[in-house]
């Protein structure tokens, strides 16, 4: 048993969250993470093993969001999976930073959103962000750095509105 | 110590815990003279925190029917079974139909005909699941013309409505050095069936039915003349798709 298709399988649950985290849209997520795939499934034999294949993937998806988004230039998509309301005993304030925290990130310039998110959520090192994304180094750590800087400038903006978190979401 | 000037990019490094020991210590000597670069990289790794908070959790909702437990299912371990299962239908349907399964079990399996049921159940765990768009070209006509021109050979779509599946299109995939076909059948329950169709097996490469079971997906799989085929399925039992291999054998048969 080829043990690079075990692993491309195993990948798919993680790959789904990053594309979730990163278009916003669930269903427009996995229509990134099946043309993904395709992709990748059509170069298995071109992945040699060397790094992570998660890593390789996550280049692959980014070529085919670039692709998509030449085609059809970029709308700001706003998160429209807010996390459910909060449960029952469920701490209301948390619920309202995450509010906060989204629609921050969806205002990111997607290459930004990017390198937040694979640094941060995936947990990729520099070195394998880059060669992902095909930049160098000092670009995955200059817009990680703008990311960081912009969602700070925002969230502390927030915080001194009398409860900002609604108003700051992308409207449709 | 002389300590260089420490910029903001290392900060960020110190955050994802990219610098090594000395670096790490060089930084931490520097928070602890400037207050304000503390409370930076404090509310960066919050976010960080937040974002992992947030954004980190595994989408728990399945995907379209029949994805995920094909993956969650694969198991390395099954070889042993795998090959008593297929030996032993190997055998039946060798009696009941008296195709050979004699060079079935040889040791000189080429490695193309060994990748045969890996190949077909990764495809159809790809496509299959797909509700809105399981097929390139549904139309059946230009479909098999399609194929066909592509592959350089014709190719013929079993009709599988008798045992209650239909055609519901195909596809065109890159094989090693050539293309391949999938066809994708569905039945009034909505279970899906897809056919690997491959030219790539050396020529005289022979196989009976065989049968394995390749990331939680079904897949009987056989040779012949210039085919390789891979009926693959995750919701059927191994009768049912033996069942269905044989029609697929019987109207690729030359008549």
């Amino acid at each position: 048993m080829d043990p690079r298709a075990q692993a491309l399988l195993a990948c798919l649950p993680r790959l789904r969250r990053y594309a979730r985290a990163l278009v916003g849209d669930a269903a427009q997520a996995d229509d990134l993470v099946q043309d993904t795939l395709e992709r990748a499934w059509t170069r298995l034999h071109q992945w040699r093993g060397e790094g992570e294949l998660r890593a390789w993937l996550f280049g692959i998806m980014h070529n085919v969001r670039v692709d998509q988004l030449r085609r059809a230039p970029a709308a700001v998509v706003p998160l429209e999976e807010a996390p459910a309301e909060p449960a029952q005993g469920g701490d209301p304030a948390r619920w309202l930073e995450w509010q906060d925290l989204e629609a921050a990130v969806a205002r990111l310039p997607d290459e930004q959103r990017e390198v937040l998110l694979l640094v941060c959520v995936e947990e990729l090192r520099y070195e394998e962000v880059a060669q992902a994304l095909g930049v160098p180094v000092g670009t995955v750590m200059s817009r990680l750095a703008r990311a960081r800087e912009k969602l700070r400038a925002w969230r502390n903006g927030a915080r001194d509105e009398p409860r900002a978190g609604t108003s700051l979401r992308v409207v449709k | 110590m002389n300590d260089a000037p420490v910029t903001d990019l290392e900060l960020h490094a110190y955050v994802d815990d990219e610098l090594d020991a000395a670096a790490r210590a060089r930084v931490e000597r520097h928070l602890a003279d400037h207050p304000h670069d503390a409370a930076r990289v404090r509310d960066w790794a919050a976010q960080r925190a937040a974002l992992r908070e947030r954004f980190g959790r595994l989408p728990q909702e399945p995907l379209p029917a029949g994805w995920w437990p094909t993956m969650q299912a694969a198991s390395p371990v099954r070889w042993w079974q795998q090959r008593w299962a297929a030996a032993w239908l190997a055998g039946v349907l060798g009696l009941a139909a008296g195709w050979g399964a004699r060079e079935a079990w040889s040791a000189r399996t080429p490695a193309a005909l060994a990748a045969l049921p890996r190949q077909a159940a990764v495809a159809h765990v790809v496509y299959a699941p797909d509700a809105r768009r399981p097929v390139e070209v549904a139309q059946l006509e230009p479909l098999v013309a399609w194929l066909s021109k592509r592959m350089g050979v014709g190719v013929h779509a079993p009709d599988l409505t008798p045992d209650g599946f239909e055609l519901i299109g195909g596809r065109l995939l890159p094989g090693r050095a050539r293309p391949v076909a999938q066809f994708m059948y569905q039945d009034a329950g909505g279970r899906r069936l897809t056919l690997y169709l491959t030219t790539e097996l050396p020529t005289g490469t022979e196989a009976g039915f065989r049968f394995a079971e390749e990331a939680g997906v079904q897949v009987m799989y056989w040779v012949d003349g210039a085919f390789g085929y891979a009926l693959s399925s995750g919701s059927l039992d191994r009768a049912a798709l033996a069942r269905l291999a044989q029609t697929v054998h019987r109207q690729a048969a030359p008549s």
